[in-house]
């Protein structure tokens, strides 16, 4: 027997005037996988995200979040997910724990059930010692967690997750995305967008590439490797304007040449350094590196600004 | 009443019937910033000891309703009553609201529950209100201790002035949705200032010529001058039923296009 998708999207878009940020995306989030949205800024992510999330009507194509239309039963379906936004909004004017308990309060939960549930989520999100300051002064990470807190509040069958991580330093991230990976194993279903190839290494199962409101490539983050990089890459480095791919082109299946060095796309990049030495190649250092979903990400979005 | 009819012709995404948890969150901030509350609580007094105290020395004894002689502090502290009331509906719902709109970002946060833009605009303006009455039953008690009402209708200008907040609340929010930055908010005290002073708040309509009474009469602070004059005097007329009216449309149309605005807003 087949479940039916948490998330089911066909031809989904969003116009706002004549700017298309939603293309006509086709997307399916199964029960229990963390699926994520990567892409550069403007790639229509929180767009769709906001569509997801029931607050953003959609503009054309058919959108089913938890086998419900937006259109129609929007509070219905929003009572039962969790949103993390790209920007915190949480409550300045509360402490760190009515904010939880007041959110708690929206979605008609009694004051009893809302004060354990904050007590028990000030535990999970690492805030119990804060509980009763204001928020203003949080860090960034404490702040973030205080977000991913609330949303859970609901006990959401469905996160949504807004760039999680941006702006946060190593150890924040390192600890949020623990944070999530237990939520997974609770059997929460996690969407996720994200421009950190790290981050959707880490967390997604599977994942849509975006791209000028367009899906440009899905699949698990293996697979994207496998289609559109290949095995290894290996890098020659050269003082900047010395670079010369010329040698080397028909080592690997494709050549990028960047301001300091030349990065050759090879299923063997030892055997690839060592045909380019032979050749008379003197680069003024090599890697050999696996493939990453940041290789996928450049190739198939292009290594211009985007803004 | 009709109220309940207005909401369930609304669409079903814009009103989940929980303004209630709106109205929590209102209290729990205002329990942590207590000054401000008592600050608003004094305001009408602040009014009543300077136009009404001080000018009564001046000028002694006026011609009331229904050509009743009465002192100049009665004479007007009803009527700085339903100003007041103005004011406190007009900064809570323009000020407050915008602030939380565009910056804090109180209302996006909401919207991502069940709750949809309706909840968001009862709530607020019922908080206001809640606040109005406070304000107002504190005010009226005094006036009536030191002697400035004379009848026992000056009950019935609690539930009166209340209905008035809410029709400046309502319209306040409606307005601020359409405020795109602080400088907007020069013309709600355009608006607010010479209501203040010309509604007949000071002295009676007719020391205006004919034309000019027409347009003071577009005025809501004068319908509300009216009734709260009228109410604490005992003199009841029929035209209380228009001003009343006056109010009950001002407050429907202002919540309409508040919860609407608010939705376009923020569901975008």
């Amino acid at each position: 027997m087949s479940v039916d998708p948490l998330v089911l999207a066909e031809g989904l878009t969003k116009r706002f005037g004549d700017f298309e940020a939603v293309a006509g995306i086709d997307i399916e989030v199964r029960k229990g996988e963390a699926f994520g949205f990567l892409g550069p800024n403007g790639a229509g992510k929180s767009s769709t995200m906001r569509m997801v999330a029931c607050v953003s009507p959609r503009s054309g194509g058919e959108l089913r979040v938890l086998g419900m239309d937006p259109t129609v039963e929007g509070p219905k379906i929003r009572a039962r997910l969790g949103v993390v936004p790209q920007q915190d909004n949480l409550d300045n004017e509360l402490t760190v724990r009515q904010n939880l308990q007041v959110y708690g309060r929206y979605f008609g939960l009694s004051r009893k059930h809302v004060r354990d549930k904050a007590a028990e989520l000030l535990e999970f999100a690492q805030l119990a010692d804060r509980a009763d300051d204001e928020v203003e002064p949080l860090s960034g990470g404490m702040k973030r967690r205080l977000t991913i807190a609330r949303s859970l509040v609901n006990d959401p069958e469905l996160l949504l997750l807004d760039e999680p991580t941006t702006g946060l330093d190593p150890q924040a991230r390192h600890l949020l995305w623990d944070r999530l990976f237990r939520l997974k194993q609770q059997g929460v279903t996690l969407i996720v967008t994200t421009h950190y190839m790290d981050e959707a290494e880490q967390l997604c199962d599977r994942l849509v590439v975006m791209d000028k409101g367009r899906i440009a490539a899905e699949g698990s983050p293996s697979q994207l490797i496998d289609r559109y990089s290949t095995k290894e890459v290996l890098e020659l480095r050269f003082p900047p304007g010395e670079q010369d791919p010329e040698p080397v082109r028909d080592l690997g299946e494709r050549v990028e040449v960047l301001p300091d060095r030349v990065l050759v796309y090879t299923t063997d990049g030892e055997a690839a350094l060592a045909a380019a030495h032979t050749r008379g190649v003197t680069p003024v250092s090599s890697l050999v590196r696996r493939s990453t979903l940041e290789d996928v990400f450049l190739r198939l979005t292009g290594r211009t600004l985007v803004d | 009443m009709s109220v309940g009819l207005v909401w369930r012709v609304l669409p079903p995404g814009l009103y989940a019937r929980r303004a209630r948890a709106v109205i929590e969150r209102s209290y729990l901030v205002n329990r942590r910033a207590w000054m401000t509350v008592l600050s608003g609580f004094f305001e009408s007094f602040f009014y009543l000891f300077a136009m009404g105290i001080g000018f009564s020395r001046l000028i002694g004894d006026v011609v009331g309703p229904g050509g009743q002689t009465m002192s100049y502090a009665a004479y007007v502290a009803p009527a700085l009553l339903a100003a007041s009331a103005m004011n406190g509906a007009v900064y809570d719902s323009t000020f407050n609201i915008f602030f939380k709109l565009k910056y804090a970002k109180v209302y996006d946060g909401m919207l991502a529950t069940p709750l949809g833009p309706f909840d968001v605009a009862i709530g607020e303006v019922s908080w206001a209100l809640i606040r109005g009455a406070i304000y107002a039953t504190g005010f009226l008690t005094v006036i009536s201790v030191v002697g400035l009402t004379s009848s026992p209708w000056t009950i019935l200008a609690l539930p009166v002035v209340l209905l008035v907040a809410l029709a400046f609340a309502a319209v306040g929010m409606a307005c601020t949705t359409f405020m795109r930055s602080w400088q907007d908010f020069d013309l709600v005290q355009l608006a607010l200032l010479p209501m203040f002073l010309f509604s007949a708040t000071f002295y009676p309509l007719s020391v205006y010529p004919e034309g000019l009474q027409w347009i003071v009469r577009l005025s809501p602070l004068y319908h509300a001058v009216e009734l709260m004059r009228g109410l604490t005097a005992g003199v009841l007329e029929w035209a209380m039923l228009g001003h009343l009216a006056y109010f009950v449309v001002m407050a429907v149309v202002g919540l309409l296009v508040a919860g609407r605005r608010l939705g376009k807003l923020l569901l975008s």
